[in-house]
């Protein structure tokens, strides 16, 4: 039938002029009995000419008749589309849809054609729409036959591939029918074939036909089966439980069904009177084996169907073979499936492995971001901001009430980084002039002080943007991802945080290594007595390095807040990572802090690709790690050695 | 003759009775005693702050006296909390689906009865089975030594590994944060085996003592943290004074000298921690039953830090400081959250103080770091006569060594 309408497909393309002489009522009309009582045999005869037609209301009419709103007038015979007119139908004309009329119900009848004969209308619809002028119904079409897939679809998309003038749809059509053949193919040579050709696609949905055909169901008997498609045989004890190997045997009536715990407590419920169940009196009834003993005897005397003994249930087990077997008969076509579904799942695994990496980096340069603030003043200075979190909520709060302001998200997010680096700046230097100079030899107070403006700011920022979460809304060009295949996709925003991570290592260096303040800084964290008496302030360096560390922080913050919520206590998220990334890498470097995050990150996202489901426990045992870590380096991964250590 | 340990510590005296005379008090004015000026719910609420206080003493001999900024005391607070809660709720749990089971015709298996109880238990998070730690739960010695034993071993090994390797200072208060935040995730977890962030619940109700009024309870907890309070405060000024107290003072003010002395730096410190964090394991104990419901949220790091703020306010380096910190802070947070401090009207913005209490707490701590360092106990400065030593200069030369301003003990 199909190849039928292949042919005609292609000389109606060739010449539509001379079949769009008819019209459909009347092709329908010298098939009026087929049309008004289709069966599934017979219905071919009707497509095939409708086809041949190529009239433009084909399709249309095809999907009316499908669904059952074709109705045929007793009188004469003729077809019409109704519609619903009170208890009277409004007739439609098939061939131009205009109304002709009237008429009651019971003048016409509608035709009702069976699961069969839609089947059939169904294929030859999507030959209809696979072939469309319309680029959108074809995808339409496309897009059907990819969501639920059948063997009848294979023909017509197959048919419908060389005429097809978009590329990419082609591409789509071809790979769809690639797959359609793996599963459906007629032969088994043209199958193995098909699946062989999709071993070098790593997709979902690939892997789901490949799985599709490999599909096993688990049964037992006496033997192995003649002729089956052995996937497995199961050992018992080992691939499957007794109780599981066991519980097949009942389903296939092979067994009869034990008498559990609690059928032995229902049985002897139903058993008791006056307080005893076969003469033994239910108090002492409080163990399983009194229970059974008793049910036993009630068992004895025919009360109760008898118990199997555990020997017999053994023997039973021991004298069945358990084994899975695949659906598909065909073995060649299972090993075929079988060594494409393992080439492509080691792929998989590679694939994961490099995705596991990239959203592992990204995870590192999201730490650093929020730490690399915290090496210059913690790191270098070795002041405890434990306010360092709150600045990085500030400068995501700038970023948020910048978009207020300014709608266009890329001029905002421009305006709102350094508009973050001067609000957080101006209160680092605030704090560090009011409250951290006079503590400057007093660590632990520092600590305790800079908590108490932690809470302060946390608080306040609750009273003044409320306690939900207020979106940070990225660029348009930033949203989407990069996707590389099905596996690997990693979004441009956790891009950007990278480039950006990268750009802050970059400057920071920069101004430490090169640039007469990163000089004075370092002169001043090693010997503020003699960088003073060299003339350098050590109150105006301590100032603008604590200034610049907590502008990093709300820059961080509005990066952070991009990708994230933007809440009163983002920064507590990360204020003990932080401190940790910095206290792993190594104080007063730097490179430290990179190593340090870098290793988190990694570590974070190794732990989760254990337990995927449980990103709590990666944390839990990610923190236990680095306690363990300081133990055996405590001076970080990238140590300072000599005078510049300060100790 | 050498001084008594009475005479060498007179604030001991003063602070029993002063406690004594609390406890009397609060016992003639509830409901279950007395007259019924104070409701049970506020009865409870001493009792919960008397345990507080408890901490707070062993905060400060950590902190204050042997200069371990710990941030995870809380951690074994709620550790105690959740080993006695643990048998609460089995016992009580118990109670109830044994009695739901009598009514059946054939009696319970002891196995039966134990999946029940699992079932009631762990039903909230999807499972019925009895994890590992709960082995002991059913019997109330074993989970009392619980209290005890799980926070000493913890603060013990991790004591043991952090003073081993030397690691002090910020970092150490960094370290103990980090334990801290590690155990609140895990027990934040469904699969931890307690009940994930549901926590424990119904620890009000005492079993075997199901017909005892709230009130009575109430009280008799208020006795027993009172008590607690009293031996801790015994047993920690007798820990802080004499030579021993010297050394541990010597360690928080130089380390490094206390070592060239020949003193083994590291196993004071290791007891020093390890007892103070087996006592946070009894307060928790005794506060949690009268909370009535734990869960993973109160040990998160915040709110060991919240207690080294009681401890700042009140006064480091002295045990009543401690208390009258971790007292005064608490009550009035409750004050002040609970919408008992009335709003100020600025005309243009009306102070709502549960939305800035804790801005103010924040800044006055602040202040209280800068301008007083010796927090509300140094008030006693003024009335008590105190030997001031003769010391010349900064006691110790080292950072983080304590300055001649804030040392005067």
């Amino acid at each position: 039938m199909f190849r039928t309408i292949l042919i005609i497909l292609a000389v109606c393309l060739a010449a539509p002029s001379i079949a769009s002489a008819q019209d459909l009522q009347s092709i329908l009309q010298s098939h009026q009995k087929l049309v008004a009582k289709p069966s599934a045999k017979t219905v071919g005869t009707v497509l095939d000419d409708l086809a041949a037609s190529g009239l433009s209301g084909t399709a249309d009419f095809l999907e009316r008749w499908r669904n059952k709103e074709l109705w045929v007038r007793t009188e004469d015979g003729l077809f019409f589309y109704t519609t619903a007119d009170g208890s009277d139908l409004t007739l439609l004309d098939i061939d131009t849809g205009e109304t002709v009329g009237t008429a009651i119900k019971k003048d016409l009848k509608q035709i009702r054609p069976n699961g069969g004969v839609r089947k059939a209308i169904a294929s030859a619809l999507v030959q209809f729409q696979l072939s469309d002028p319309d680029i959108a119904r074809r995808t339409a079409a496309v897009d059907a036959i990819a969501r639920a897939m059948t063997a009848d679809q294979l023909a017509p998309l197959q048919a419908a591939i060389d005429n097809e003038p978009d590329a990419a749809l082609k591409a789509r059509k071809t790979r769809l029918a690639g797959m359609l053949a793996a599963s459906f193919a007629d032969t088994t040579e043209a199958r193995v074939a098909a699946i062989q050709a999709l071993s070098d696609d790593i997709s979902v949905d690939v892997r789901a036909v490949l799985n599709q055909i490999l599909t096993t169901k688990r049964a037992t008997a006496a033997a192995l089966p003649e002729g089956a498609n052995i996937a497995a045989q199961l050992t018992v004890g080992q691939d499957i439980s007794e109780t599981e190997a066991y519980a097949m045997l009942v389903d296939a009536d092979l067994a009869p069904a034990r008498v559990s715990a609690s059928d032995i407590l229902s049985a002897l419920t139903a058993n008791a009177s006056d307080g005893r169940v076969a003469d033994t009196p239910v108090g002492t009834l409080n163990t399983l084996e009194a229970r059974a003993k008793v049910y036993d005897t009630l068992a004895a005397a025919g009360t109760v169907p008898t118990r199997i003994t555990d020997a017999e249930a053994q023997r039973l087990i021991e004298t069945h073979v358990y084994f899975d077997a695949y659906i598909e008969k065909d073995p060649a076509i299972t090993q075929a499936a079988r060594l494409a579904l393992d080439g492509i799942e080691t792929r998989v695994a590679v694939s994961q492995a490099a995705d596991l990496t990239l959203d592992a980096l990204s995870l590192a340069s999201i730490y650093f971001l929020a730490a690399i603030g915290l090496a210059v003043t913690f790191g270098v200075m070795g002041v405890i901001n434990m306010a360092h979190g709150e600045f990085i909520m500030m400068g995501a709060y700038t970023g948020y009430v910048v978009q207020l302001f300014i709608p266009n998200y890329t001029a905002s997010i421009i305006v709102a980084l350094p508009l973050a680096f001067a609000v957080t700046f101006a209160a680092g230097v605030a704090m560090e002039r009011l409250v951290i100079r006079w503590l400057y030899h007093r660590p632990l107070e520092t600590l305790l002080a800079t908590f108490g403006i932690s809470i302060a700011l946390q608080q306040l920022a609750k009273n003044i943007f409320g306690t939900q979460a207020r979106p940070l809304t990225s660029p348009a060009w930033l949203d989407g991802a990069w996707v590389i295949n099905d596996v690997i996709a990693i979004s441009y925003i956790r891009i950007a945080i990278f480039v950006l991570a990268l750009i802050f290592l970059a400057l920071i260096v920069w101004i430490l290594r090169k640039t007469r303040l990163g000089l004075e800084v370092r002169a001043v964290t090693q010997n503020p007595g003699m960088a003073a008496s060299m003339g350098i302030n050590p109150d105006r360096i301590n100032m603008l390095t604590f200034g610049l560390g907590s502008g990093i922080a709300g820059i961080a913050g509005v990066a952070i807040g991009l990708y994230a919520k933007v809440t009163s206590e983002m920064g507590a998220d990360y204020i003990v990572q932080s401190f940790m990334t910095v206290v792993v890498g190594g104080v007063g470097n730097v490179w430290g802090t990179l190593a340090g995050a870098t290793m988190i990150g990694f570590l974070q996202k190794g732990i989760e690709w254990f337990n995927p489901s449980n990103t709590l426990a990666a944390q839990t045992y990610m923190i236990l790690f680095i306690i363990l870590f300081i133990q055996f380096r405590p001076k970080g991964i990238v140590a300072l050695k000599g005078r510049a250590a300060g100790d | 003759m050498k001084p008594g340990f009475l005479s060498q510590n007179p604030s001991v005296l003063w602070f029993l009775a002063a406690l004594g005379l609390f406890t009397l008090g609060v016992t003639v004015l509830a409901e279950a005693t007395g007259t019924g000026a104070l409701s049970t719910s506020f009865v409870k609420t001493l009792g919960k702050t008397l345990c507080l206080c408890l901490i707070a003493i062993a905060m400060d001999v950590v902190w204050g006296y042997c200069g371990i900024l710990s941030l995870g005391h809380f951690a074994f607070f709620g550790i105690g909390g959740y080993a006695i809660g643990m048998w609460l709720m089995y016992a009580r749990t118990e109670a109830i689906v044994s009695e739901s089971m009598a009514a059946a015709v054939i009696p319970p298996t002891d196995q039966e009865v134990i999946d029940a109880i699992g079932t009631q238990i762990f039903g909230v998070v999807g499972s019925s089975e009895f994890p590992v730690i709960w082995a002991f739960s059913d019997s109330l010695f074993l989970q009392l030594l619980m209290v005890v034993l799980i926070p000493g071993l913890l603060a013990l090994v991790f004591g043991w590994l952090a003073f081993r390797s030397r690691v002090t200072g910020v970092y150490l208060s960094i370290l103990t944060q980090a334990m801290t935040l590690a155990l609140s995730l895990y027990l934040f977890q469904n699969d931890s085996g307690l009940r994930g962030n549901n926590g424990l619940s119904g620890l009000q109700n005492i079993p075997g003592f199901e017909d005892t009024p709230q009130s009575m309870i109430s009280i008799a907890f208020f006795w027993a943290s009172a008590l607690a309070l009293g031996l801790g405060y015994l047993l920690f000024a007798f820990v802080t004074s004499g030579k021993m107290g010297s050394v541990i003072r010597g360690i928080r003010d130089d380390e490094a000298r206390v070592r060239f002395l020949g003193y083994h730096v590291e196993s004071y410190k290791l007891f020093v921690f390890t007892l103070t964090a087996v006592i946070a394991g009894i307060a928790g104990a005794l506060y949690y039953p009268q909370a009535g419901i734990i869960n993973p949220a109160e040990i998160a790091p915040i709110a060991s830090i919240y207690l080294a703020v009681w401890v700042a306010i009140g006064g480091r380096g002295r045990l009543y400081g401690a208390v009258i910190g971790a007292a005064f802070v608490s009550l009035l947070s409750s004050w002040f959250t609970g919408g008992g401090a009335p709003n100020v009207n600025l005309g243009v913005y009306t102070i709502q103080w549960t939305d800035w209490w804790l801005v103010l707490l924040g800044l006055s701590f602040v202040a209280v770091t800068l301008f007083a360092p010796k927090g509300i106990g140094g008030l006693f400065d003024a009335i008590a006569v105190r030997r001031t030593p003769e010391r010349v200069g900064d006691y110790g030369p080292d950072k983080g060594a304590l300055r001649q301003e804030e040392g005067t003990e």
